[in-house]
């Protein structure tokens, strides 16, 4: 590596997914030194998010409808949101141990290594066995593809990956700003949390069962909504509680570029403010 | 020192120490309500289709809610309490000193967690707790009686969740990495507890089963209390009897692991 350099015309950007690689092979191989483990934690992984699905199962073995939402099309939303999310997870989900990093001066070590900070924060402690939750997400989602009683046209379907690849770039957008944000209060990582599982949460259940504020507040502020329940409202052909234009269905992969665009400077800003505690 | 002075620092310490970190209460604070928004916006869809489901109105389930959230650190329901720091002191062989101290190491720690809950209980249970009965229909017990008898069934709770999650401690002298036990209890604190959704609420033989293990005993059993739906002599015996069982079983896993102790490290 030391005798390639930094490559001159390379943008940051290619130079960040090669140390993002580098940094996350690390981990995936020491993970694969203790396979038996990995495969527990992995399956660990997975049943905890089942037993989320199991919590709404339990609910609908009680009643037929949950805010108009039948068990597929909450399942559905439950689908995208999940499988959404476990991917932002897998891929920058360690970002939450920025605070920690920042308390205890490790961070320093980044700083002085030939590459971007991001993707080094990003890769620490690379868990693969966060497919668990990945895995469990599509499983529940191709369930519900079964049992939904949609009329597929060749947009709906194009929507699907859009969806997935859009509400994907905003949960990562959520993961850098929270971090970024820790880079000012240092020991409250669990802020965090309230928007990362707490947004998949609010968003496997549908729009309908929340107060408007609520509802205003994840499409207007902190634009969750477009991860799944506007794309996905279009599918199932539901109207969305706030009265928006059809059209807006389809502007999640702008949504998610404005979020990664605006994370990215907050992060900037946040790396920036950094002093070292210097122990 | 007498034994009792001593284990009353003890608590005092870890009180203490969990109050040191206010920004970390602060953050956690906020996370508890925002799930509490969540959750009590599910449940009420819930509750408007079937109202009294489980035997709960719309008001008590907006309650369990806010218990849920409370009593969420407070007990450690998915583990996070002292348990977590006497595990990795197995892991890397620090446990042989505290072994050493004229001291037993089931209170000390007992002790320890007991200081963590109550600070947990006032520094992050409570803000959450009155926000959702200040803003939603919650419904409050208007006699100290029912409340008093809702405290003794906290604190019993209290003992029923640092039985369990000392024998999962305990769990590291033979596992060493106590990563997949400390998972399982996780999954079942989650879903045994009534933290998902409440156990009454969950059909047919595995609500009986349900009801019946140790962890009904953390939020269904104080919630019943505060709610007025169970008689707080039999909930006491219930906990008790757990408490009991589950801190005699750490007893004696203890004393087995002291026998076969291997120090790690050196």
């Amino acid at each position: 590596m030391a005798e390639r350099g930094a490559p001159a015309e390379g943008g940051r950007l290619a130079e960040g997914v090669r140390a993002y690689r580098l940094v996350a092979g690390m981990w995936i191989r020491s993970t694969m030194a203790y396979r038996v483990s990995f495969a527990m934690t992995t399956f660990g992984n997975f049943a905890a998010t089942f037993f989320d699905f199991v919590a709404v199962l339990l609910m609908f073995s009680h009643v037929e409808a949950l805010g108009g939402y039948a068990l597929p099309e909450v399942a559905f939303l439950y689908g995208l949101s999940a499988v959404s999310f476990g991917l932002a997870d897998l891929v920058i989900g360690s970002m939450d141990r920025l605070g920690r990093r920042v308390r205890d001066g490790t961070l320093d070590t980044l700083l002085v290594r030939p590459a971007p900070v991001l993707a080094q924060v990003a890769a620490d402690r690379f868990a693969l066995r966060r497919l668990g939750r990945v895995t469990q997400g599509t499983l529940v989602l191709g369930w519900s593809l079964g049992r939904l009683d949609v009329d597929w046209s060749p947009l709906k379907l194009l929507l699907m990956p859009v969806m997935v690849a859009s509400g994907f770039g905003i949960f990562c957008a959520v993961f850098v700003a929270g971090a970024a944000f820790q880079f000012v209060t240092q020991d409250a990582s669990e802020v965090q949390n309230a928007f990362t599982y707490g947004g998949t949460t609010l968003l496997q259940y549908p729009p309908t069962v929340f107060a408007k504020e609520l509802v205003r507040g994840v499409t207007f502020v902190l634009p969750l909504a477009f991860v799944n329940w506007l794309p996905a409202g279009y599918v199932l052909g539901r109207p969305y509680p706030l009265g928006l234009p059809g059209w807006v269905a389809f502007t999640s992969p702008l949504v998610a570029v404005v979020c990664c665009a605006l994370a990215g400077l907050a992060w900037r800003a946040g790396l920036r403010s950094y002093r070292s505690t210097g122990s | 020192m007498g034994a009792g002075r001593l284990y009353v620092a003890v608590a005092a310490g870890g009180f203490r120490r969990y109050a040191t970190y206010r920004a970390a209460t602060a953050a956690g604070v906020f996370t508890n309500t925002v799930f509490g928004l969540i959750l009590v916006s599910t449940y009420r869809a819930l509750w408007d289709e079937r109202p009294h489901l489980g035997g709960y109105d719309q008001g008590q389930a907006v309650t369990y809610v806010w218990l849920g959230q409370a009593f969420l650190s407070t007990l450690a329901i998915g583990g996070g309490g002292a348990e977590e720091e006497l595990m990795e002191r197995i892991r890397t062989g620090d446990v042989a000193v505290d072994l050493y101290r004229p001291v037993d190491l089931q209170a000390w720690w007992l002790a320890a967690d007991l200081g963590r809950a109550f600070f947990q209980l006032l520094g992050r249970g409570l803000v959450p707790f009155a926000f959702g009965a200040l803003c939603f229909p919650a419904r409050l017990p208007a006699d100290a009686g029912t409340w008093a008898a809702f405290a003794v069934a906290v604190v019993l709770a209290m003992l029923v969740g640092f039985g369990i999650r000392f024998l999962v401690a305990l769990s590291a002298f033979w596992l060493l990495d106590g990563a997949g036990v400390s998972q399982v209890m996780w999954l079942a604190g989650y879903f045994c507890s009534g933290m998902l959704l409440p156990l009454n609420v969950f059909p047919g033989v595995l609500g009986e089963v349900v009801r019946v293990l140790p962890w009904s005993a953390l939020l269904q059993a104080p919630a019943d209390v505060l709610l007025g739906r169970a008689d707080p002599l039999g909930t006491y015996l219930f906990q008790g009897a757990w408490a009991v069982v589950l801190l005699g079983a750490g007893r004696l896993l203890q004393s087995v692991a002291a026998r076969r102790v291997v120090v790690q490290g050196g």
